[in-house]
């Protein structure tokens, strides 16, 4: 079966359900995102978030439906393929190498991108060298624009939670992704550190020509930052729209809230 | 060779691209530009303002940190006839309108976005304005102002200019002359508004090449430039001796890489303003205080070795064997470990200038075998005026004058300097001009004497010599530099003019003080709350102390002993005037705006309340209320003598 993509879509999530054991995590979803638009998912705990980012970046498949990347169906590829076709992720808990440097994270995160074999990576001549140096340039590059020159050669763990993070991105960034999934990119950042993460954000959209679907919990981040808004609740999608609309629908305000009548006390 | 584009091009052909005259760190790496690329930069540089239509003596502003792109606008403008104008990377908005205002800049070349937008907010405010270049395009994607335009852009409209006047650059080049002006440095001043120093080539190369007449500066010297472009002293190095000589100059990746960036380059000469010179050893005493028992004891002993070995040179007398060879083991245990941290294992030549350094600061630094002197100078005087010979150095003077200066001392005590290099005159301030120079001598504001070995001495601003009720004559910059050697002190304000007693106005060192009240187990929320702990204020209490001993061990400041102190809410900033962009401390500023501290330092009373307005980088602004402690430095047993006072106090100013 295919499924016509017009151009203009990047990502489609067609009919997609996800169980473990007898929770059903997702139900029936469907969804599609445009190529540079940036994607907030939202919901209350449990709603299914993470699901289906992990779905998306392949951690596990979906029992029911397909979900189409850049017109091929993720299904059929294996896991470890993922990032080579262009997604990169960022963890709800960060996923870095702690004892290393930030120079070292960076640089594990174009592995996927590295070609030369065994032999020649490990004498570390001819190509593999040419490969090497143009590989750090990227990185470097990266660390350019984000801004972490102060730290590349700090180790991870030493760093704050908000500086964590964007090196998190940064790896991310480093193997050219076209598509962006962050887990909570602002989590535990104090409001210095979420205005700095919202920019590069937007500095990722506008300048790299970056497609982001994000999951994020402040809402005044979300509605600052995304084009559209996917509200999940219970495995569900109830809402979908512009940040304007999810904010007035009735059942977004439910679900988030309770009842329409506890508004009061929110 | 009349101008300092006309030695660029000298140098571009005498080198090529055979030698190296800047790196940039970017990327990770040091990206290198030699001689011939350096003058392909000026020339790019300089066509694309042509093209902009740039007249000869039209002043070009460049804002923004040190960039080999922004030192060849530099050049560019001068290659042209024109002028330029560097700012304070720092300098906040209404500074920034003032010297765009006064120097009438048509032009404007802004680093990146940040400085983009200073000048932006301003922009309204100047008629004159027509032009905003900037170099890094980072975070421009939705500036639409048809007035602004990315350095590349005006690289395209230089080769379309060249291609209808392919002769024109090096035609420019050689209308230039020695007397054309090379730079107007808006100097930040201590009092009143900046003045614009105009220097001509003349100034500047005559003055340099004195200088070089007796200091051995070759072209295979690596600096480091890291200084505001709007000093003086960083044009002087990172142009004018770069252009005379052939060094190489390196503009660290960014101001918070800079002590890796030292330590990468090493560089060979290094000229620090006291407040960088402080700030290194701060961290080396900080560092040291983490130390384990046996690395302090040695850290202790070799640092007392090496002070008494510099004691022997100083006085020119010969060093004893055994202080030789213990020398010798402390070069292997600290002194080359530490030069090594500090980036300064390479330096052959080390200067401190642009105010008044602290005895025990010098000490340190000749006490680990640095090449460390002197010199003194004035924006106004084509920068230097005096220095101190590799055999002649002392920590108490700021050395001999520079040949081809003359030095007198007027019957005020005010220190006179004549040259070649005097300054043209301040930019459209004749009035100030015609203050400064008198017969061709210069008003530096500078009290001093000459020693009875022709070394000149500065004793403070003439202005701000004071005098204590009893009749006792200070410095109130010489109390300070040795509070300020405290690690623990970043900032201090003596002040007894007229009064009976001397007290200080302090600023802690957040770092320090901070690790310090870390290791001692005490909570903090600010720089405000820990600067107020009873525990910081004993801490501080002791460095004062020490201060005061040694004060009253010296005959000719005996009776200055420091009586009370208090710490500041808040640390002292440019931007709100109360120090120079140079950390200069503004007095009159810091007398009116904490009149009601200094008041109660004279008072019956143990603390102080005050009401500070704080305004936010975005402009917001907020009050905070808080109740300063008045230590008292008497030696009493408990507190303030007799019963405590009441509450009564001045009403408290508002912002």
């Amino acid at each position: 079966m295919t499924h016509g993509t017009d151009g203009r879509t990047l990502l489609m999530i067609v009919h997609v359900s996800k169980a473990f054991g007898g929770v059903r995590a997702l139900s029936d979803i469907s969804l599609e995102v445009s190529k540079r638009e940036i994607r907030a998912i939202i919901g209350p705990n449990g709603a299914g978030k993470t699901t289906l980012i992990n779905l998306i970046s392949r951690v596990y498949p979906p029992d029911q439906g397909q979900i189409i990347f850049a017109g091929r169906d993720l299904a059929r590829l294996p896991t470890h393929k993922i990032a080579a076709a262009g997604i990169g992720r960022t963890f709800q808990n960060v996923a870095l190498f702690k004892g290393m440097t930030v120079l070292e994270n960076l640089m594990l995160g174009r592995h996927p991108l590295m070609r030369p074999g065994l032999l020649s990576s490990g004498i570390y001549w001819g190509l593999a060298q040419k490969k090497e140096v143009e590989h750090r340039a990227k990185v470097e590059w990266i660390i350019d624009f984000l801004e972490i020159t102060h730290i590349r050669k700090q180790i991870v763990g030493a760093l704050p939670l908000g500086l964590q993070k964007r090196v998190e991105l940064g790896r991310a960034l480093a193997l050219e992704p076209t598509l962006l999934l962050l887990d909570e990119p602002m989590a535990g950042m104090n409001v210095e550190e979420k205005e700095d993460m919202v920019r590069f954000i937007f500095d990722i959209n506008e300048e790299l020509d970056k497609t982001i679907v994000l999951i994020e919990h402040d809402m005044g981040v979300v509605m600052d930052i995304s084009q559209r808004v996917s509200v999940l609740d219970f495995g569900v999608q109830i809402a979908e729209g512009t940040p304007e609309e999810v904010r007035a629908n009735p059942a977004v305000i439910k679900a988030y809230l309770g009842t329409v009548a506890h508004t009061g006390t929110g | 060779m009349e101008t300092l584009p006309q030695l660029l091009v000298a140098n571009a052909h005498k080198y090529g691209h055979r030698k190296i005259a800047m790196r940039e760190k970017a990327f990770g790496i040091w990206q290198p530009y030699t001689w011939a690329d350096y003058l392909e930069g000026v020339k790019r540089c300089a066509l694309g303002l042509a093209a902009l239509q740039m007249q000869r003596g039209e002043k070009l502003a460049v804002i923004g940190e040190n960039r080999p792109p922004l030192y060849w606008m530099l050049l560019a403008a001068e290659a042209l006839g024109g002028i330029p104008v560097p700012l304070y990377q720092d300098a906040i908005d209404r500074e920034i309108q003032y010297v765009l205002d006064h120097s009438e800049a048509r032009i404007v070349v802004a680093q990146d976005q940040e400085q983009v937008d200073k000048v932006l907010h301003v922009k309204d405010a100047l008629p004159r304005l027509e032009t905003i270049i900037y170099v890094e395009t980072k975070g421009m994607r939705h500036y639409r102002q048809p007035f602004l335009l990315p350095l590349s852009r005006v690289h395209e409209l230089g080769q379309e200019f060249e291609r209808r006047q392919p002769a024109f650059f090096a035609a420019e080049l050689t209308k230039g002359s020695a007397d054309d002006i090379a730079i107007i440095a808006y100097t930040s001043g201590t009092t009143g508004a900046p003045k614009g120093v105009m220097l001509s080539h003349r100034n500047l190369l005559s003055n340099a090449q004195h200088f070089l007449q007796v200091e051995a500066i070759r072209e295979t010297d690596e600096v480091m430039a890291y200084l505001p472009l709007a000093w003086v002293g960083d044009f002087y190095i990172s142009v004018v001796l770069s252009l005379l000589t052939g060094l190489a100059v390196n503009c660290p990746e960014d101001p918070t890489t800079l002590m890796r960036d030292l330590r990468e380059i090493g560089p060979t000469l290094f000229l620090g303003p006291p407040r960088v010179w402080e700030g290194l050893l701060t961290g080396i005493q900080a560092r040291s205080e983490d130390a384990d028992r046996l690395k302090r004891w040695l850290f202790r002993l070799f640092m007392g070795v090496g002070q008494r070995r510099a004691g022997y040179q100083m006085r020119q007398a010969p060093v004893p064997l055994g202080l030789r060879l213990l020398y010798a083991l402390g070069h292997f245990f600290v002194y080359s470990p530490l030069k090594d941290q500090m980036g300064l294992r390479h330096v052959r030549l080390a200067y401190t200038g642009g105010a008044a350094l602290g005895p025990e600061v010098f000490q340190f630094y000749r006490a680990l075998g640095i090449n460390y002197k002197q010199i003194y100078g004035l924006t106004e005087c084509g920068a230097l005026a005096t220095y101190q010979a590799d055999a002649d150095v002392r920590p108490d003077t700021v050395g001999k004058p520079l040949p081809g200066v003359e030095v007198r001392i007027a019957e005020t005590g005010e220190v006179l300097l004549k040259s070649p290099s005097v300054f043209v005159g301040y930019y459209k301030n004749p009035t100030a001009t015609q203050a400064a120079l008198e017969e061709g001598w210069l008003h530096t504001g500078d009290a001093g004497f000459i020693d009875q070995d022709g070394h000149l001495v500065i004793i403070d601003r003439a202005q701000d010599i004071s005098t204590l009720v009893g009749g006792t004559v200070f410095a109130p910059q010489y109390l300070e530099n040795r509070l300020k050697f405290s690690p623990f002190i970043t900032e201090a304000v003596a002040i007894g003019q007229e009064r009976p007693y001397v007290t200080a106005l302090l600023n802690i060192d957040l770092d320090t003080v901070g690790n310090w009240a870390e290791r001692q187990g005490i909570g903090y929320t600010s720089y405000m709350d820990l600067a107020q702990k009873p525990q910081v204020y004993e801490l501080v209490r002791g460095e004062v102390a020490r201060v005061n001993r040694a004060l009253a061990s010296d005959p000719q400041t005996k009776g200055l002993s420091i009586q009370k102190f208090l710490i500041l809410h808040k640390e002292l900033d440019p931007d709100d005037a109360e120090i120079t962009r140079t950390r200069k401390v503004r007095r009159r500023v810091i007398a009116d705006k904490y009149a009601d501290l200094i008041q109660a330092l004279y008072m019956e009373t143990d603390h102080v309340r005050v009401t500070t307005t704080i305004t936010y980088e975005d402009g917001r602004q907020a009050s905070l209320e808080s109740s300063l402690r008045i230590q008292d430095m008497t030696p009493v047993e408990e507190g303030p003598d007799g019963p405590a006072p009441t509450q009564s106090r001045q009403p408290v100013r508002e912002g």
